[in-house]
């Protein structure tokens, strides 16, 4: 067993990850700003650059589910019941003794049993319940007779309340997520290894870049 | 892997340049400009009216200068005769009530009520020369037609005081006779600025100042700007004058509208083209009314009557205007006002005379405009509400059209004798209605929609004067969700409870792990 600086996130992944994140935290500013609850860029540029970004963000959207398809990522969202009550125990009592990681991440296996349902349930419920409201919400034109008409819907109250919640729960997230990325080996570990891509693990000489319990 | 990123940064470069230059190729402004280059041109009569010989005499009466139009416009009194300027009543069909002829022969309103009884007065505001023997409207004879009120261009001819309709004897007809032309702001102004009895007491968005104004009041009719006359959009054909208001019309035709000129998407942004679809350019570039002078905001008639000494005064304001008035009640004025909102598809139903009001607990609205978010025809559109108490005779549930104008006492006019009874009777009797005996007030409200005194495009109604929480303008209109305005009370309680909560378990799980990593280190 020895130390090595590893290849955990590539490069689109890496420009995905920071795009994303970049979006998402502008469309949270400017969303809760069209909400009502404070005013920042005004009104009229709040909207124009929430659509703005909205767009971008969709765009970004779709190439990295083709992404994730063409390189195999996917598989790393796959939920899994192993490990996932060791993780349990590790966040509520381990982490407080010292213990470490009940495992270490490796290229074909970065995200821990609870990553794997939380990224999951982002990606099955939360960006497509923000997406598609989102999209109705741009695309709505009132109930109306006139030709630039999209979607004939008889109010925004169901689209904008689903959109608002799941704005609510992306903020919840972003805070546990930013907590969270404290957790590795050292504080900045993680965050590290998500700008450059490279993190120091433990590399089983003998069986290379699996997962491994450690003992 | 390079590649892929360089590719996806282009590609959404791409998009954003699209998103930021796919625009109306042709833009707000040339509309705007265009519009200004059609109303920049001088207008001038084609013809000299003082060299025709059939206007070289010295005109004995008014008749006489209608009896001279007509030789040579021959056909022409008919299309006057067949309008309502002239008939004070059209046809309309009224949801619920079918084909009625409605107008100021037989209309009740909340501020002189009506003309029953009152023609002498009224009928300055007819197109009509004067009254028979029986001191009725002339409706059938076409020399009683009055040209000059709409046509003279020398701004000298002036209807006389309860005249019946007839010129103040000091008109210089000929002079009037020789200059006759396309009716200017002044021919329209002279009645439409003053109705209900003075300058602004009923529109509140046509008023006097709009005679001579600048942009700042009125960007159509600004001096400074437009400087365009009435008949600029009431475009007319056939002496049939298109725009109508809504406290006599319930249909949704005839109208003048701002997208006849502008188009129904004439803004830049995407975003507020949008709006079009739901609200009038009225809501947002009529930001206030009665810009000016004061309009008339309630009436009350079950003041009137109190007298000093046995004689009837006038109290005023602190801007000047009456308070109150012997003869017609207290009132209540208001400057620069904020429009209220309300949803109208363009129809609207009337309480007319012979119709008995049951609930009388909660104002009883005289002109109900007709409008809803679902109902794909209706916009968000200004009105001014016009409030009063006005008489009512409980016995018949009618609202008393009273007996105001008269020349003398003794005759039961409200003017003279301060008698609501008197009035009452004599007023309900002239309109062939029933009167119990009994005479109270209730409360009433008219609609009066804003389309007048458009402001500066930077004057308009900003985003947030609607979206937002508090004080919204469209704090009235509950029957949709509008961004900013509304939220779900449940759904952001949970959210902001989940994110606080996540906040405080952070906080937690992070001190206990300082806390124990220090226990652990010492």
């Amino acid at each position: 067993m020895a130390k090595k600086y590893v290849l955990i996130y590539k490069k689109y992944e890496r420009f995905w990850h920071w795009m994303q994140a970049i979006l998402v935290i502008f469309l949270m500013i400017t969303g809760f700003e069209i909400h009502g609850y404070y005013s920042f860029l005004g009104f009229l540029n709040a909207v124009t650059f929430h659509n703005y970004a909205a767009i971008a963000l969709i765009v970004l959207t779709i190439f990295t589910i083709f992404w994730h398809f063409v390189t195999g990522e996917w598989k790393q969202y796959i939920p899994t019941t192993d490990n996932l009550i060791a993780y349990v125990k590790y966040y509520t009592k381990g982490i407080f003794e010292g213990a470490p990681h009940p495992t270490h991440k490796t290229q074909l296996s970065k995200l821990n049993p609870l990553q794997r349902l939380t990224y999951l349930g982002l990606k099955i419920v939360l960006f497509p319940l923000m997406i598609s409201t989102g999209i109705l919400y741009m695309l709505y034109r009132y109930p109306q007779k006139s030709t630039i008409e999209f979607i004939n819907i008889g109010g925004l109250e169901v689209i904008a309340i689903l959109h608002t919640l799941g704005a609510f729960l992306l903020v919840a997230f972003l805070v546990a997520h930013l907590y969270l990325t404290t957790t590795g080996d050292t504080i900045f570990s993680n965050i590290k290894a998500m700008l450059t891509g490279y993190e120091e693990i433990e590399v089983d000489e003998n069986n290379n870049e699996k997962a491994t319990q450690q003992s | 892997m390079k590649k892929v990123i360089v590719g996806i940064f282009l590609i959404l470069v791409g998009i954003a340049a699209l998103l930021l230059t796919v625009k109306d190729p042709y833009s707000e402004a040339e509309k705007l400009d265009e519009l200004k280059a059609k109303f920049a041109t001088l207008k001038k009569s084609k013809v000299d009216h003082s060299k025709f010989p059939e206007l070289q005499k010295d005109f004995k009466n008014p008749r006489e200068v209608t009896a001279a139009c007509i030789s040579c416009h021959n056909q022409r009194h008919k299309e006057v005769m067949a309008s309502n300027h002239w008939n004070w009543e059209r046809p309309t069909y009224v949801k619920g009530k079918g084909i009625l002829y409605l107008g100021k022969k037989n209309h009740i309103n909340n501020f002189c009520i009506g003309s029953h009884g009152n023609e002498m007065s009224c009928a300055k505001c007819h197109i009509g020369l004067g009254l028979d023997d029986k001191k009725q409207i002339i409706f059938t004879d076409s020399t009683n037609i009055d040209c000059m009120v709409c046509h003279d261009n020398t701004g000298t001819y002036a209807k006389g005081d309860a005249l019946g309709g007839a010129p103040a004897p000091t008109v210089n007809l000929k002079l009037v006779a020789q200059k006759p032309g396309k009716p200017t702001r002044d021919n329209c102004g002279v009645c439409h600025f003053f109705g209900g009895g003075g300058n602004n007491v009923k529109h509140g968005d046509l008023e006097k100042a709009q005679f001579h104004t600048t942009k700042d009041v009125d960007v159509h009719m600004g001096e400074n700007s437009e400087n365009m006359s009435c008949v600029d959009c009431h475009k007319t054909e056939n002496h049939m004058i298109s725009g109508k208001l809504y406290t006599m019309s319930s249909t949704n035709n005839h109208r003048v509208t701002c997208e006849q000129c502008h188009g129904e998407t004439p803004h830049k942004e995407d975003i507020i083209n949008e709006h079009t679809l739901k609200v009038s350019c009225q809501a947002c570039h009529i930001p206030e009314y009665a810009k000016v002078n004061a309009t008339k905001m309630e009436w009350d008639w079950s003041t009137a009557g109190k007298l000093k000494n046995g004689e009837p005064y006038v109290e005023e304001d602190e801007m000047g205007n009456h308070a109150y008035m012997s003869i017609k009640g207290s009132f209540k004025w208001a400057k620069h006002v904020k429009p209220e909102y309300i949803w109208f598809n363009g129809t609207a139903s009337f309480v007319t005379t012979c119709q008995p009001i049951k609930d009388t607990s909660k104002p009883v609205v005289l002109n109900k405009l007709y409008g809803s978010y679902s109902d794909p025809f209706s916009k968000i559109t200004p009105v001014k509400v016009h409030r009063a108490r006005q008489p009512y005779d409980p016995g018949t549930g009618l609202l008393i059209t009273p007996k105001l104008y008269s020349d003398k006492k003794g005759e039961g006019a409200f003017w003279q004798d301060f008698d609501w009874y008197a009035a009452a009777r004599e007023g309900m009797k002239e309109s062939c209605l029933p009167f119990s005996g009994q005479v109270t007030f209730i409360r009433t409200e008219s609609y009066w929609p804003l389309n007048h005194m458009v402001s500066e495009k930077d004057k308009a109604v900003s985003c947030t004067e609607c979206h937002t929480r508090e004080n919204s303008r469209l704090a009235a209109l509950t029957d949709f969700y509008m961004p900013g305005r509304d939220y779900n009370k449940f759904v952001d309680g949970f959210g902001i409870a989940a994110v606080v909560m996540t906040f405080f378990g952070v906080i937690t799980h992070g001190s206990l792990r300082i806390m124990s990593k220090k226990r652990r280190s010492r």
